[in-house]
């Protein structure tokens, strides 16, 4: 049974396997210090919680420092193929550490102020920082569900964080059920391609599914796994989950979710759709050309109606998930590079406009609904100014970075010849700048409902400050994170 | 003495920087440093701007002022820092950087909520409308055409009228929409042509179909601009609800954009598109021009009116623009193209000054009775004799007066659509009828008669600062209309060029 063992990881630790150790030195790492969090945090009360959010933060800074350090330019396979380091795995890793980071930090006054500064908060998103990690680099269907599954208990956890809150506790009930529903799906589907291809090793399924285009059993899997992708992603019409629970949870939490997974759920994408059935792209292109024009349309025309600004970013978010799925769609180079710059050019902005949610709030004041953000221009000139860069980016206007990520996957998709695709998605992306405007509209043109400037951390101001003039500064020089995304794909 | 000056990167960002300089001097507790330094940086900008008119080569159509720099790879495509400018587009960069010192002189006590940020807004805007008449690169235009969307849209909103929010949703949305098409057929072009230079694809060979569809592309997004009917709607919303110094800059500067971008990207580059369908454009300018000067007639709002007059005169210029292939078929000469075009140009440039002029006009009526009904003025003349005189000018000029500058374009496009088809010419002349009936009447009840109320004769007469930015355009609208040879001649060479250029077909060859 020779096709047996090239999928069962060894599971005895010989000295090869030892050799590759290294390889996940950073996800090793990253295991060992969560655990010394997790005990360290035993011996900390509510006034010393400081040092765990010190280690934490710590912990993801060390983290990027040592990816970028021992960045891998090359593909290396490690354990039995079930791992793979990557250039693009390790620039999508330092990107998950540095957002968490500022997530870290955007949530912590949020988190004291509602008695939910506890160490569960950083154990569990450090444990899903290592499940995206994990996710980020697997190349074993094992691997990818290993992280996926690691990743989503985080989440379905720290949904639920708030205990009393019934609306939390709701959203993570949905958000289980659902999560759990689409974590069959995606083993039927993999179960199914292991039995037409004999392995769950990417590398042996890319060269099976060229040979075996036509198998049918082959295709019933890949829609499976397209629909666990798809709900991980957010994608219309595996969407259902995502606005209630972006408005359920706290906003510390829908910060953590709404960012750094997106990145893990990209590359996902990327493992299984291009790595792994890449042969199968003439199928799963026009699967993911309908789950793309539904997402945008769902998400822009729904979008519009919300009078709750979470749940309105929710919506903003199945938009631009249907949109970086053109890059996909484009099947080159080109257009995956353009669909992993437009994920991170999102999570920059989306990490931004949450942060800013979370700026405005006070004890006792979630500052979610449009509302509130009424007159902000009278409040606080730079803060509106800051949240005027977000918005006007991720609606796609020059010079802001979010213009460049649209153009650069509308350029992917015309490349291959289908322009139509990209005149809808500028036609919905029109429709979607009507709520980013009205934002807009409700922080210049409103008069406020109080009067006194934001207050707010030191440390929170100046990092929120930095993320929008990044976004504006990303979009004079895009080439810094474009080059990257094409460097790294090649 | 500027040769190797960076001029028009000069022209560009002097102004954005300043106006974020102005944006830094705070709040409302600095209102009089803001302006003074918004002022400076105008003025100064302005003077940048001259040595592009006194070292201009007129004997050439060869962009001048060049500047080409890489800026980044999208992908597999070089995009480029490319500025340089032609005859055509030279002038309405004189035009925007004179316009902008008149709109913070007239904004100067006026604007008393959030000063800084009006002048500021102004500045930036300036730099990026003069990016667009400057950029070569389709990228590096788009991302000057949209930006300046932005700083409108917040003008409009925060300092305009009652229904503000309205027209300035309805005003974004519009552009933005028909933007998104350009952009589309941008990116189409530039996988042909393997970067988005402007004058590589001047020269892209592209079928029918293709040129069909790309032209209608621009049209969406030129047509919202300019505005023609029948997708003009916006433009007496946002005209109305802006500010003055909102108005002007829309109707002196933003409208040229989108017949600009006919000039440079829709006869260029589809030449053999627009030949086809240059019935519809005739038609819509046709429409525009008639049409659209009944309805300004009955108009009850200064501002409504004159936001309508403007529609209607920019029906001339894309008149100019697209009628030379009937001219052809007519004379069997391209000679009169030229004329139909540089008719154009000049009424642009006209237009911009002889409306600017209008809506400060209404303003400084509208600062002292708060209100742009006609019903409710009436024998201004008795108590603003000065105002008066300015009023009844500029109104003279808008209605096309020889003399006034408004007389030159219109004169020059009527006279080529003689050439092309007596019924153009016929239709096209209504206008010296109309506009006179609207403009004039419009004068009549508000500046003539007697007294009408109370109000009207509190009214006191235009201050110092008022009688220096109305005599400033009303210098410069006498000049041209008395002098157009140095506006004609610097433009001679461009147009010329570019009639060379559209009359040959870019269809490839079988």
């Amino acid at each position: 049974m020779e096709v047996i063992s090239a999928y069962v990881p060894s599971a005895v630790l010989n000295a090869h396997t030892i050799s590759q150790l290294p390889l996940a030195l950073p996800e090793l790492l990253l295991l060992i210090l969560t655990s010394i969090i997790l005990v360290v945090d035993l011996f900390v009360n509510d006034k010393t919680r400081g040092a765990t959010y010190i280690l934490a933060q710590a912990t993801l800074l060390g983290l990027a420092a040592l990816t970028i350090v021992t960045f891998s330019s090359k593909a290396q396979l490690a354990f039995s193929g079930t791992f793979i380091r990557d250039a693009m795995g390790d620039l999508l890793k330092i990107f998950v550490y540095v957002i968490t980071f500022a997530v870290f930090l955007y949530s912590k006054n949020y988190l004291k102020a509602r008695d939910l500064y506890r160490g569960e908060y950083y154990t569990l998103g450090l444990f899903g920082v290592l499940g995206m990690a994990i996710l980020i680099s697997a190349h074993n269907f094992l691997t990818v569900y290993l992280g996926l599954e690691l990743l989503s208990l985080c989440l379905y956890a720290m949904v639920a964080l708030q205990r009393d809150s019934s609306v939390a506790s709701e959203s993570a009930m949905k958000y289980f059920v659902l999560g759990a529903i689409a974590s069959g799906m995606l083993l039927y589907g993999m179960s199914m391609i292991y039995g037409a291809t004999g392995s769950l090793d990417l590398a042996v399924i890319s060269k099976q599914a060229v040979v075996a285009q036509h198998n049918i059993v082959l295709i019933f899997g890949l829609v499976f796994v397209i629909v666990g992708i798809a709900f991980k992603l957010g994608a219309v019409p595996f969407h259902m989950w995502l606005p209630d629970v972006y408005q359920g949870s706290p906003t510390a939490v829908t910060v953590y979710l709404g960012s750094a997974p997106k990145i893990a759920a990209f590359a996902m994408l990327m493992r299984l759709l291009v790595d792994g059935l890449g042969g199968l792209h003439v199928q799963w292109q026009d699967i993911l050309i309908i789950l793309s024009v539904a997402s945008m349309a769902v998400g822009n025309l729904i979008a519009i109606v919300q009078t709750n600004i979470k749940r309105m970013l929710a919506y903003s978010t199945i938009s631009h998930v249907g949109f970086l799925m053109l890059g996909v769609i484009a099947v080159s180079k080109d257009g995956y590079a353009s669909a992993m710059f437009y994920t991170l050019v999102y999570t920059l902005m989306a990490l931004g406009a949450f942060g800013m949610i979370m700026l405005m709030s006070r004890f006792g004041f979630e500052s979610e609904m449009l509302d509130d953000f009424r007159g902000l221009n009278q409040r606080s000139p730079w803060f509106a100014f800051v949240m005027l860069i977000f918005m006007f980016s991720m609606a796609g206007v020059p010079p802001f970075v979010g213009f460049w990520a649209k153009l650069a996957v509308l350029k992917a998709i015309v490349a291959q010849d289908m322009v139509w695709l990209a005149v809808v998605a500028v036609a919905f992306s029109v429709i979607g700048a009507f709520y980013y405007l009205r934002i807009i509209k409700l922080m210049y043109f409103d008069t406020p409902q109080e009067s006194q400037a934001l207050e707010g951390a030191t440390d929170l101001r100046v990092l929120l400050s930095l993320n929008g003039l990044a976004i504006l500064f990303l979009g004079f020089k895009p080439d810094l994170l474009l080059a990257l995304c094409n460097t790294v794909l090649r | 003495m500027f040769v190797g000056w960076p001029l028009l990167s000069l022209v560009i960002w002097t102004p954005i920087i300043g106006g974020i300089l102005v944006l830094a001097t705070g709040g409302d507790k600095n209102a009089t440093e803001a302006r003074v330094l918004g002022l400076v940086i105008a003025i100064v900008t302005f003077l940048l701007s001259i040595p592009l008119y006194t070292d201009f080569n007129a004997n050439t159509a060869a962009m001048q002022f060049i500047e080409f720099h890489d800026w980044f790879y999208l992908g597999s495509w070089k995009i480029y820092y490319h500025l340089g400018v032609d005859g055509i587009a030279m002038p309405l960069i004189l035009l925007t950087s004179f316009m902008t010192v008149i709109v913070i002189i007239s904004a100067w006590e006026v604007i008393q909520f959030k000063a800084a940020q009006y002048m500021a807004a102004f500045l930036i805007m300036e730099g990026l409308m003069i990016g667009v008449f400057s950029a070569l690169d389709a990228a590096l235009f788009y991302v000057f055409w949209e930006a300046m969307l932005i700083p409108m849209f917040i003008v409009i909103g925060i300092w305009g009228g009652p229904r503000r929010v309205y027209a300035t949703i309805k005003f974004f949305l519009y552009t933005f929409l028909g933007s998104g098409f350009m952009l589309v057929a941008f990116i189409y072009m530039a996988s042909k042509a393997g970067n988005f230079e402007i004058l590589q694809l001047h020269a892209l060979k592209l079928s029918m179909k293709e040129q069909i569809l790309i032209f209608f592309a621009f049209l969406f997004a030129f047509a919202v601009k300019v505005p023609m009917w029948p997708v003009h709607t916006w433009l007496p919303d946002a005209h109305v609800e802006a500010p003055t110094g909102g108005s002007v800059i829309l109707a002196a500067i933003m409208l040229k954009l989108g017949a600009y971008g006919f000039l440079r990207f829709s006869l260029p580059i589809t030449p053999d598109a627009s030949h086809a369908l240059d019935w519809l454009m005739i038609l819509l300018s046709l429409v525009a021009v008639v049409y659209i000067g009944f309805v300004a007639l009955v108009q009850q709002d200064m501002k409504k009116l004159i936001a309508y007059s403007s529609i209607s005169h920019m029906g001339f210029v894309t008149l100019g623009f697209f009628i030379m292939w009937t001219i052809f078929t007519h004379t069997g000469s391209y000679k009169g193209a030229v004329t139909g075009i540089e008719g154009g140009m000049v009424q642009m440039i006209s237009h911009g000054f002889v409306s600017g002029a209008m809506f400060l006009c209404v303003g400084v009526m509208y600062d002292r009775l708060h209100s742009r009904q006609i019903s409710d003025y009436g024998g201004v003349v008795n108590t603003m004799p000065t105002f008066a005189a300015f009023m009844v000018f500029f109104a003279m000029a808008n209605a096309g007066l020889p003399g006034t500058s408004g007389f030159v374009g219109e004169f020059l496009v009527i006279l080529a659509s003689f050439k092309a088809n007596f019924w153009y010419a016929f239709l096209a002349a209504t206008t010296l009828i109309l506009g006179a009936a609207y403009t004039l009447w419009m004068v009549k009840r508000v500046i003539f008669g007697a007294v009408a109320n109370d109000k009207v004769a509190m009214l006191t007469d235009i201050n110092s600062r008022e009688f220096l930015f109305l005599s400033l355009l009303a210098v410069i609208v006498l000049f041209f209309g008395l002098y157009p040879a140095p506006l004609l001649h610097v433009m001679d060479a461009s147009v010329a060029n570019l009639v060379k250029h559209v009359v040959q077909s870019k269809l490839p060859v079988p």
